[in-house]
C-alpha cells in the first residue's frame, strides 16, 4: 500500500519553485491574446511593436510598409498595456523594483539577436510560441522547435563557461 | 492589404489596453519577465515555463478554434476570425536560431522584457536597446527586399 515517494521527490527537483504561478500566468497570457482577439480579429505578437516603432523615426522601407505603419499606433497601446499589466502585479505583490543580475553585456548582445531572430523569423515566444502553436501553424512549430533548441544549447554552453549571472 | 487600420474608436484602444494589461500581468506572475527563470529553464533547473507557453498555447487555440469555427467577424473591427499562419521559406528556421542564440545568451523575449520594465527592473532596458537596434539592423539589411507576402490569412469558416 505504501507509494513509493521517489517520483514526488522527482517531481519537486523539476519543479522547485511549484507549478501554480506558472499555470497562471500563461492561462492569463492566453487570455490577453483572446482579449484582444475576440474585440477585433487581430492576433497580437510582442515582437512587431519593434519595426512597427521604428517607422516613427526611420524612413527605412522595411519598417514604412502599410501594415506597419496601420498598426503601430495600437502596438504602442498595447505595449503600455504589457508594461502597465506588469507593474499592477509587482506593485500587488510587493515584487515592484525586483532587478535581475544577468550582466547588461548579456542582455545588451542577447537583446540584438534576438530583434534580429524574430525578425527575421516572423515572430517571437508569443507570435510563434502562443498565437502560432495556438494556430497549429507549422510554420511556427519549427520556428518554436528551432529556438528552444538552440536556446537550451547556448544556455547550457554559457552556464559550462562559467558564465553567472 | 492588411487592414490593421480599421476600428480606430476608443473602444478598439481600449481592449487593446485591457489585452495588454492582462498579458503583462500573466507575464510577470508566471516569471518570465526575469531572465533568472527563463535561463533556470533552459538549464533544465526549474520546468515551469512549460506551463507557461503550454497554458497560454492551450487558451490561444481554443479561442482560435471557438472563434473561426462558431464566430462571424470581430465586432470592433469587422475583421473575420483568422488563425495565424506565417509563410514557410528559409528564414523561419534561420531566424529560429539567431533569436535562439539570443534567449539563451540573456533570457529575454521581447513581451518578457516590456513586462520587465513594469517590475521595475531598468537594468532590462540593455536587452530593449539591443532589440531595436537588431531589428534595425535587419531591416536597414533588408529594405531593399520585397518579400512582402509574410501573412497567408485563411477564411473565418476554415
Amino acid at each position: 500500500m505504501t507509494l513509493s515517494p521517489l517520483p514526488l521527490v522527482a517531481l519537486a527537483e523539476l519543479f522547485p519553485r511549484g507549478i501554480a504561478q506558472y499555470a497562471a500566468g500563461g492561462l492569463l497570457i492566453g487570455l490577453g491574446v483572446a482579449t484582444i482577439y475576440l474585440g477585433t480579429g487581430i492576433i497580437a505578437g510582442a515582437s512587431t511593436f519593434l519595426e512597427s516603432t521604428l517607422s516613427y523615426v526611420s524612413d527605412v522601407p522595411r519598417f514604412n510598409r502599410a501594415k506597419y505603419l496601420a498598426s503601430r499606433d495600437w502596438r504602442v497601446v498595447f505595449t503600455a498595456g504589457i508594461v502597465g499589466g506588469a507593474a499592477v502585479y509587482a506593485l500587488a505583490f510587493g515584487e515592484f523594483g525586483w532587478t535581475t543580475e544577468v550582466q547588461p553585456w548579456r542582455l545588451f548582445v542577447g537583446g540584438v539577436l534576438v530583434g534580429v531572430g524574430t525578425r527575421l523569423g516572423k515572430g517571437c515566444t508569443s507570435g510563434h510560441g502562443v498565437c502560432g502553436v495556438g494556430s497549429l501553424s507549422g510554420t511556427s512549430l519549427v520556428n518554436v522547435a528551432t529556438f528552444m533548441a538552440v536556446a537550451i544549447g547556448t544556455a547550457q554552453v554559457v552556464a559550462a563557461l562559467g558564465v553567472t549571472p | 492589404m492588411s487592414a490593421d487600420d480599421d476600428g480606430r474608436g476608443l473602444a478598439f484602444t481600449l481592449v487593446v489596453l485591457l489585452g495588454g494589461l492582462v498579458f503583462g500581468f500573466g507575464l510577470a506572475l508566471s516569471g518570465m519577465a526575469k531572465p533568472e527563470i527563463v535561463l533556470d529553464f533552459l538549464q533544465f533547473e526549474d520546468l515551469g515555463l512549460l506551463f507557461v507557453m503550454g497554458g497560454a498555447a492551450v487558451v490561444s487555440a481554443l479561442t482560435f478554434f471557438g472563434a473561426t469555427r462558431f464566430l462571424d467577424r470581430a465586432p470592433l473591427t469587422g475583421r473575420g476570425y483568422t488563425r495565424r499562419l506565417k509563410t514557410m521559406d528559409r528564414n523561419v528556421p534561420i531566424g529560429g536560431v539567431v533569436f535562439g542564440v539570443g534567449w539563451g545568451l540573456s533570457g529575454i523575449c521581447p513581451g518578457a522584457a516590456y513586462a520587465s520594465v513594469g517590475i521595475g527592473n531598468l537594468t532590462i532596458l540593455w536587452a530593449i536597446a539591443g532589440m531595436f537596434l537588431g531589428a534595425y539592423v535587419q531591416g536597414f539589411a533588408r529594405s531593399s527586399g520585397t518579400d512582402e507576402t509574410d501573412t497567408v490569412d485563411t477564411v473565418s469558416t476554415d
